[in-house]
């Protein structure tokens, strides 16, 4: 029953990672049609900036708080100086610009901070270990739980509540009649990719001391956050929710119950979805 | 009001308007009227800045406006109420409603301004249906949804495509009574129309577009006299 439990904790621990990478995908993808395979990368960057940071100063509450503005604004910058010049080109080079840009972050990656593994550890309270109801458990997944819940509902709360949010949805619907209703809808992507990156480094941040900082972190990721996107109907931020927590689920089970197959169990999820309902479980009906 | 003037529009290599003019009076209610295909959509779209013109001048109020994206048109006192309607479906009708109004201008002419209020007011079927989801609105509704969200913008000039299309006819005379409301309200109207019988209702004035280009340009009377022009242009 314990050993249960901690799966459970573990499958939300990863969940929360994957919603606060997957929610900037998603709407980017819902609103600009555009894939953006760098997206993970920004999750990467996150990850790194946060270890030169730490190394820096020690602080990582400091570095929660400086990576994300980093990433919003190289995402502010990829979408206004890269994506608006190639978008009038059409989707296929929109998607080898992302692609592109996917590599280049990779490589440099490498060649600035070295193709091996490096190790975030971090001291204070969040190393610890709590014991609640028999459980022990590490604090610092709990911290990942935490903080994900946090970013969500703050996000639930301007895409569902806000005026922002009213217009953010309209844009997934239809963002040229958007624009003709006198919302500046360039603008509106750039800030959308940009929070998106910035959501994404943030995951990063966190990530960093659970899992490896190593150059091949954001293609790991991605592959499940496209799953998730598909799953959860494209430009949905209540779908890429639930497709992050059934994903991260999956994840943790799968690697308990059938080690070899777990990551097939998450293709054979994607494969039912889009058999059952192809626009997934929250998108619209074309 | 509006100053169109020669304008050619494309749609990648097909070239589809031909040198355009057409010109509005403020307070006016115009009708631009021809068959299918004509261009009639690619003239109001190229008002609004949704197809740049690789020629010619449009002229709101004064000012050019080719090369403006739509918001830019739109903040300028310019609404346009698409010929497929494209209600945010996934978006209650009051949310829809709320899109165009924070860059509303203020009335301006002393007009009286559209708030939610006043489209509850003038639309009680849309205070109805605030909670609803745009795409589970009827067709009526929906029409009526589209020229009210467009009116929060509060524009001076509303471009109307083919408001009447799809409806039943009880509904088209709805929907023509609120037009003329809207322009009795001092909002200048540039409507485009393939039904002649509805368009005659309303319309101090006509264009009558042939493929790509004005062919004739006159009131009721003068329309109702140019048998040539109908048999050729209009009736099928
Ligand atoms: N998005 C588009 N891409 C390519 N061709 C288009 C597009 N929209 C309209 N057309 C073509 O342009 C011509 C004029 O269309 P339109 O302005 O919609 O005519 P109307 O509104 O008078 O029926 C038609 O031949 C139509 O096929
Ligand atoms: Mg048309």
């Amino acid at each position: 029953m314990t050993q249960f439990a901690v799966f459970v904790l573990h499958g939300l621990a990863y969940a929360g990672l994957l919603f606060l990478v997957s929610s900037g995908l998603t709407l980017v993808f819902g609103m600009m049609n555009v894939l953006n395979f760098a997206h993970a990368a920004f999750y990467m960057l996150g990850a790194y900036f946060s270890y030169s940071i730490l190394q820096w100063s020690g602080n990582f509450w400091l570095s929660m708080l400086l990576c994300p503005l980093i990433l919003f604004v190289i995402g502010a910058l990829v979408e206004r100086f890269l994506l608006r010049r190639v978008h009038q080109h059409g989707h296929l080079h929109e998607l080898l610009l992302t692609f592109g840009l996917a590599y280049i972050i990779t490589e440099g990656v490498k060649w600035i901070w070295g193709n091996y593994s490096l190790a975030v550890s971090l001291d204070g309270f969040l190393t610890g270990q709590v014991s609640l109801l028999g459980i022990t458990y590490p604090v610092y997944r709990l911290f990942i739980i935490g903080c994900a819940v946090a970013v969500g509902t703050a996000m639930s709360y301007v895409f569902y509540r806000t005026r922002v949010g009213i217009i953010v949805r309209a844009a997934v619907d239809d963002h040229e009649m958007v624009n003709a209703l006198g919302i500046n809808v360039p603008l509106v992507f750039m800030l959308v990719f940009a929070v998106g990156a910035a959501l994404s480094g943030f995951a990063g941040v966190i990530a960093g001391p659970l899992l490896t900082t190593y150059p091949g972190m954001a293609a790991e990721i991605l592959v499940d956050a496209f799953v998730v996107i598909v799953v959860g109907g494209f430009g949905s931020l209540g779908g890429a929710l639930l497709a992050s927590l059934i994903i991260g689920q999956l994840q943790a089970f799968g690697v308990l119950l059938v080690p070899k197959l777990s990551l097939a169990l998450i293709y054979l999820l994607m494969a039912v979805v889009l058999v059952v309902k192809p626009s997934g479980l929250f998108g619209e009906e074309a | 009001m509006l100053e169109v003037r020669d304008i050619h529009s494309y749609y990648g290599k097909s070239h589809i308007l031909h040198g355009v003019s057409m010109t509005l009076q403020e307070g006016e209610m115009v009708c631009l009227l021809g068959r299918n295909g004509v261009g009639k959509s690619t003239t109001l779209k190229s008002i609004m800045g949704m197809v740049r013109p690789r020629s010619g001048s449009i002229r709101f109020q004064g000012r050019e406006l080719i090369g403006l994206q739509p918001y830019q048109v739109a903040r300028l006192g310019v609404g346009i109420v698409p010929e497929e309607r494209r209600i945010f479906g996934s978006l209650t009708v009051e949310e829809n409603l709320l899109i165009g109004k924070k860059n509303a201008l203020d009335g301006g002419d002393g007009a009286q301004a559209w708030t939610l209020e006043r489209v509850y007011q003038v639309f009680p079927r849309l205070h109805e249906r605030r909670t609803n989801k745009g795409r589970h609105l009827s067709g009526g509704e929906q029409q009526m949804l589209t020229v009210a969200r467009t009116l929060m913008g509060n524009p001076r000039l509303i471009l109307v495509d083919e408001p009447t299309e799809g409806l039943a006819p009880l509904i088209v005379q709805d929907v023509l009574h609120m037009l003329a409301q809207v322009r009795r309200s001092g909002v200048t109207v540039l409507m485009v129309e393939q039904n002649f019988k509805a368009a005659v209702q309303v319309a101090d004035r006509f264009y009558v577009m042939g493929k790509g280009q004005i062919v004739f340009e006159g009131d009721v009377d003068a329309l109702l006299a140019a048998d040539e022009v109908r048999k050729t242009y209009l009736e099928v």
